[in-house]
């Protein structure tokens, strides 16, 4: 589903993805642990379409293309979707009506008709109900005044409006209670199926305790050091990435 | 941002700029008291009418156009303008749909706007002002049932003659500024409406002004009064062909509420911007002034500009009676090389009036948009309060907000608020939108709509749509 090849990312010509390697299947559960500032982020808006953030070398392939040339729109219509680390806000526009657009916009493109005000309105309920969050989050504006666990649990539920084949969540539990954690989780298992696959960044091991990931990988300077099953996050957990060893090895790629 | 491939988008035409072929009845260019006189002729009118017109004329001769505000144009030479132009029809007024010039009624319809009763517009009244004459007035006999006069000006002047002295020019007198004048001495047409006392105006009024010949200059008035406890809410729409030379535009709106009547006076404005490069387009000098007369009078202003190549207008409350309430909500967007300055005045005059300002100026292209306001408490105005909100948002580098609030206070009981922000459209935001599949007009039209929405709401609903539309057309691509 999607294959990354050597990739290289530049910001600002400043080289912040050093050469990852990365395969994902469908059906599959990816975790990205790692570091502040190992590139986690860059990695997810580079696979979303972020301007700016430009591949200097290596592939990146989804489904049968490579994505460097399609806009973040063409990206999201073709099943990718990223969870924000810092969900952004757009004062005035309720939340309903920003998912209704957006998901009508997919449909348009799928060919599929669009749901009208009532066939929305029950569609997203349900979703609401599945992820127990409140209805009022519908009329709200989009993220403004929400509080850091309210922003990602909308992201949530735009995932499980919007239904992607490929969902990355960047560091969605990050500073979440317990309650918003469980939120994530739902979504997460809710969306898991053998032809969809879900990348999961997160700092802790604690979300892994509610989503098994199939493969656990850890990003550090730009490069994945390690990889392994689940185990691997509970090792990182008991001992911490000074475990790793990083700064001595940061120059050569790790081997796993 | 793609410049290249944003700026491709930019250059969308004028939906409304066609031109209709018809036979009109124009007057020689430039002005002259004989041009006065034979306007009020034309229209048969008594002689007080000709007098106060003749008086302003006058008046106006003695003046020298504004240069306060932050509008630029090349001086108009007013010898070059025709003073009136109307379709060739058989009398002055229409007396029914039925005598109104097909192609007439073809233009209005290409415009979206039916004048057939049974039109999509069920339930709003519509006076057609075209060029300098009302073309048609639908529903009026309905309305006339309750007592409601919905007229074209120049009727009123004949057939309501009491109402008409009794009113005209006691909101913007005759002499009150440069473009005030020129009106006053010139207007052909425009609309009156009248409600009577303890009377809610069950349909929305509406005129739609529509500039067609070339070289004219166009001079409506419009007058609303309503009388105690009524209730009326109005709306204007406008269009103009797509022409190469500029076009005057001098509106006068006065609205008189007495005690415990209700106006609201909503504008979409889309007059024609002129090209991508600045050439044409409407001037629009507009004096708009409502006076709430009585206790507990209420005034509402609404208004979404997106046309005209220039726009200097200022919808203003005169909150004389206790407990009276002035509100302007205005949505102002500049693109291409538009200019707009406009705002708003508050004067609280009565003890507990209040006052509400929201201002919200988009600017893109190399459009500059200015929100000039006053709020003037005077030292009677015991317990007054005003709160005004104007946030900015620029679309591209070249665009230019500017706010320039003036505040008066001589009570100092008065609580007066202003809050201002100014953003550009986020790169992040747009983002942030395109990754859940929209493209970035429609990401651009989400924010934008978001950032109006307290405008918006403030339409009758069919019109919040359509100033939707509209400003999504008038934005195509417009980020930069
Ligand atoms: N827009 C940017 N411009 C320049 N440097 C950036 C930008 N975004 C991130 N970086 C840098 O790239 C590195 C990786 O950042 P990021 O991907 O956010 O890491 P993580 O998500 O793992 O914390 C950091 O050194 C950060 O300072
Ligand atoms: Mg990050």
């Amino acid at each position: 589903m999607l294959e990354i090849k050597d990739l290289h990312v530049s910001v600002d010509d400043k080289a912040i993805l050093k050469g990852i390697d990365l395969t994902v299947k469908p059906g599959e559960i990816h975790a990205i642990m790692g570091p502040n500032g190992s590139g986690k982020s860059t990695l997810a808006q580079v696979l979303a379409g972020r301007e700016g953030y430009r591949v200097t070398q290596g592939s990146l392939r989804y489904l049968d293309s490579d994505l460097p040339p399609f806009s973040p729109e063409a990206r999201a219509r073709a099943g990718i979707f990223l969870a924000f680390q810092y969900p952004i806000e757009i004062p005035g526009v309720a939340n309903a009506q920003f998912l209704r657009s957006a998901l009508n916009s997919q449909r348009g493109y799928r060919g599929e008709p669009e749901l009208d005000a009532f066939d929305f309105l029950e569609f997203v309920k349900g979703r609401l109900a599945m992820l127990e969050i409140d209805d009022s989050f519908l009329y709200r504006s989009l993220n403004e005044g929400f509080s850091g666990g309210e922003k990602k649990r909308n992201e949530i539920l735009q995932m499980a409006v919007l239904e992607p084949r490929l969902a990355i969540l960047d560091e969605t539990d990050s500073g979440l209670d317990i309650d918003a954690l469980k939120v994530v989780a739902r979504g997460v298992n809710a969306l898991r199926a053998p032809d969809r696959a879900i990348i999961l960044v997160t700092h802790y091991q604690r979300l892994l305790e509610y989503i098994v990931p199939d493969r656990v990988h850890v990003l550090a300077e730009g490069r994945i050091v390690r990889s392994g099953d689940r185990d691997l996050a509970l090792e990182l957990e008991a001992k911490g990435y000074g475990w790793l060893n990083l700064r001595n090895n940061c120059e050569e790629p790790f081997i796993p | 941002m793609d410049n290249l491939e944003l700026q491709r988008h930019l250059d969308t035409e004028y939906r409304w700029g066609f031109v209709t072929d018809i036979e009109q009845d124009t007057l020689p260019m430039g002005l002259d008291e004989d041009v006065v006189r034979l306007i009020s002729a034309k229209k048969g009118e008594p002689a007080f009418m000709l007098d106060w017109r003749l008086k302003a004329y006058r008046h106006w001769l003695t003046m020298t156009e504004p240069t306060w505000s932050s509008v630029r144009y090349p001086a108009i030479d007013y010898q070059t303008l025709h003073y009136y132009s109307a379709p060739k029809t058989r009398d002055s007024g229409p007396k029914s749909l039925a005598e109104v010039d097909p192609e007439l009624l073809r233009t209005y319809e290409k415009l979206g706007i039916p004048l057939a009763e049974r039109g999509a517009l069920a339930g709003v009244a519509v006076d057609a002002v075209f060029d300098s004459v009302s073309v048609a007035t639908t529903f009026k006999d309905k309305l006339e049932q309750l007592g409601i006069l919905f007229c074209p000006f120049s009727e009123a002047v004949i057939k309501y003659p009491e109402l008409v002295q009794q009113y005209l020019g006691s909101v913007v007198p005759y002499t009150d500024n440069f473009f005030a004048s020129l009106n006053s001495a010139v207007f052909s047409d425009g609309s009156f409406v009248y409600v009577p006392k303890g009377v809610r105006c069950p349909m929305e009024l509406s005129t739609y002004f529509r500039i067609n010949a070339r070289n004219t200059g166009q001079f409506e008035r419009t007058l609303i009064i309503a009388d105690e406890g009524g209730y009326v809410s109005y709306l204007e729409g406008c269009t103009a062909p797509t022409r190469d030379e500029n076009q005057l535009h001098a509106a006068v709106v006065e609205l008189v509420a007495l005690q415990d009547a209700r106006i609201k006076y909503s504008t979409v404005q889309n007059w024609y911007p002129g090209d991508a490069e600045g050439r044409g387009g409407i001037y629009n000098f507009v004096t708009k002034r409502g006076d709430c007369r009585g206790e507990r009078a209420h005034i509402s202003w609404t208004q979404v500009e997106t046309g005209s190549a220039i726009t200097w207008k200022y919808p203003s409350c005169i909150l004389r009676g206790d407990h009276s309430v002035g509100e302007f909500y205005s949505v102002a967007l500049t693109n291409h090389h538009q200019q707009a300055d406009t705002g708003t005045k508050m004067i609280h005059i009565g003890r507990d009036t209040r006052s509400t300002i929201v201002s919200k100026g988009i600017a893109a292209g190399y459009g500059s948009n200015a929100y000039r306001g006053l709020v003037k408490v005077l030292a009677t105005a015991e317990g007054a309060r005003n709160h005004t909100q104007c946030d900015s948002l620029l679309m591209s580098p070249t665009s230019a907000a500017h706010t320039f609030p003036y505040i008066e206070v001589r009570n100092p009981g008065a609580i007066v608020e202003h809050e201002a922000t100014t953003s550009r459209i986020g790169e992040d935001q747009l983002f942030y939108l395109q990754s859940r599949g929209l493209d970035e007009e429609e990401a651009v039209n989400l924010i934008v709509n978001g950032f109006c929405k307290e405008v918006f709401k403030e339409l009758p609903m069919e019109f919040a749509v359509e100033a939707q539309k509209l400003l999504a057309v008038s934005l195509e691509g417009a980020v930069g």
